[in-house]
């Protein structure tokens, strides 16, 4: 007993030097974020001379970060919600129907999550900007086209734990399908629904290529807006280090809200 | 529900515009395309395979694919060595086990484009200082060299997956009775012989998923190319993905770059559905 103990302790040890070398890109951002132009030339493995904010100020200022935060959040904000409330009504009249139409259009769909992003894109792009439709609205509604195959297969795997016998006491009472679903269904897929928000969100919020094809500069999101930024400081680490910080902060700061069910609901999606 | 019911349609209605009007239509519109001289407005003449033949001729598509296989083995091998040991490392009854999968986890959440810039500054300025500090010569000029973009690559895109991983190991082994392990420890078994005959088999399954996931991801990557290599030196760390975007974009070669897209969909097809179906046929065997 002794032994496995001695040997438990050696196994936190090495797990907490392993957790220290995995942050360490992390803090070595952060910290050469605070010095100097000259200060990283002479070294970039000690501490800052002295704690100035003067990187980051205008690494802040150069993002526009205000403006490109608020992009990001309404664009993943928006095409999260319809994702949502799309994918769980489709999921919904996909499970109730036993038919064989109603099998073959699931198939349809989680066989289209085989296509990559490079097959389509540029006949997307083409479509897309004949119609005008190359701003935030159009990549909302490419977000619901690329997202809605995973989000239907999971309500749809969810839709099993929910009886028929539920629908047909609510069609009794008097309700449509429509409020059927909204008040009865809807709410009981509700855990699912976090799953598949958790998967969306970590997903459109990082993507850059589909923003880059559709939207201007003046409306970027923030992966879009740090591109440009980066190329703005390239062999200026100084600078390019404090915006990268800036820009992950939201994410860490989400993170850490909510740790517990992003890791439920990732291992919840992969493993589906 | 029947076929028949209008709510049947109006509740698919929505996803059906979207999928056809994002995936399907320019999907098939692209296949088309990809037979004739298209230039991402119009099409003039018909060229048969054309553009097809190009594309087999073509060395930088060819080295981007071969770069592209290379990067992907070495992915897929290594991240699931390296999952697994995380995932077996946190399901050990350890005080910090929280802690230290929300610290492996966390890369994972952060875009491939930011992720590749930060270890842009690792690779040529940390690694650089580190190797002049103890003398080790080969951590100086990283990423200006094919083969060390190949394994920045590599080693960026292990540590932002190994934590994904890791959570769908970490499924499986929790999975597996208590029973099991006590019953082996009566019989004497040694904890090598204990990973070999119950844990490995019964994560067995976790293998087809992870093997998949991280063999479509590695091939599909972009942003992490685009932001830690942008394809250098002299293209030869590009990989497919962001071939195709500068055929299409930078060298407004629409047709030819539709061509390369459609291969490159048969070649992810494949092998998804190969592996799909080992996987399946292993775990009945075993």
């Amino acid at each position: 007993m002794q032994k496995t103990r001695r040997n438990l302790i050696i196994i936190e040890i090495v797990g907490v030097l392993l957790a220290l070398l995995w942050l360490s890109p992390f803090y070595l951002m952060v910290v050469n974020a605070f010095k100097t132009k000259r200060e990283i030339f002479e070294g970039v493995l000690g501490l800052p001379q002295a704690l100035t904010s003067d990187n980051f100020v205008q690494a802040f200022e150069d993002l526009t970060f205000i403006q490109s935060f608020f992009n990001s959040v309404i664009i993943t904000g928006m095409s999260v919600g319809i994702i949502i409330l799309f994918s769980s009504m489709a999921g919904y009249v996909l499970a109730r129907n036993k038919s064989k139409l109603s099998g073959v259009i699931l198939l349809v769909f989680v066989s289209a999550m085989l296509i990559p992003f490079q097959s389509v894109m540029i006949p997307l792009v083409a479509l897309f900007g004949q119609v005008d439709m190359l701003n935030a609205a159009g990549l909302i509604f490419m977000y619901l086209g690329f997202g809605c195959s995973l989000s239907i297969f999971l309500y749809h795997g969810a839709m099993t734990g929910i009886s028929v016998s539920l629908d047909e006491a609510a069609i009794i009472d008097g309700a449509n399908r429509f409020q059927t679903f909204w008040y009865i269904i809807f709410p009981l897929l509700k855990p699912i629904s976090v799953t598949v928000a958790i998967l969306n969100v970590i997903w459109i919020w990082n993507d850059y290529l589909l923003p880059s094809l559709v939207l201007g500069e003046a409306n970027a999101t923030i992966p879009l807006k740090m591109f440009y930024f980066f190329g703005q400081y390239t062999k200026q680490w100084h600078l390019a280090l404090a915006g990268l910080t800036i820009a992950i902060i939201p994410v860490i700061i989400g993170y850490f809200f909510a740790q517990k069910q992003i890791i439920e609901g990732v291992a919840e999606g992969a493993v589906k | 529900m029947k076929n028949r019911d209008f709510t049947f349609w109006l509740f698919l209605t929505p996803v059906i515009l979207g999928l056809s009007l994002v995936v399907v239509i320019p999907f098939i519109y692209g296949l088309f395309y990809s037979f004739t001289d298209w230039n991402g407005i119009k099409a003039t003449t018909f060229l048969g395979f054309e553009n097809y033949i190009k594309l087999f001729q073509d060395e930088e598509f060819r080295a981007a694919l071969w770069f592209t296989i290379k990067f992907s083995v070495a992915s897929v091998i290594l991240l699931n060595i390296l999952g697994l040991i995380l995932a077996l490392l946190v399901t050990r009854k350890l005080k910090s086990s929280n802690f230290l999968r929300t610290i492996f986890f966390m890369p994972n959440l952060i875009g491939g484009l930011i992720l590749g810039f930060i270890w842009q500054f690792i690779f040529v300025s940390v690694f650089d200082d580190i190797g002049t500090a103890l003398g080790i010569e080969a951590l100086s000029g990283w990423l200006s060299t094919t083969n060390t973009g190949f394994w920045g690559l590599v080693i960026l895109t292990c540590w932002q997956m190994a934590g994904y991983i890791m959570i769908i190991y970490i499924a499986y082994l929790q999975n597996i009775p208590n029973e099991l392990i006590e019953a082996s420890q009566i019989d004497g078994a040694s904890s090598w012989q204990r990973f070999r005959n119950i844990t490995f088999p019964l994560v067995a399954p976790a293998f087809t998923i992870s093997m998949f996931l991280t063999l479509s991801t590695s091939f599909k990557i972009y942003d992490q190319n685009l932001s830690l290599t942008n394809g250098g030196p002299y293209n030869s760390t590009q990989m497919v993905a962001m071939e195709i975007v500068k055929t299409a974009f930078n060298e407004n070669q629409m047709a030819f770059a539709q061509a390369k897209g459609v291969i490159f969909f048969l070649i992810v097809a494949v092998i998804a559905i190969t592996q799909v179906y080992y996987n399946k046929k292993r775990e009945v065997d075993m």
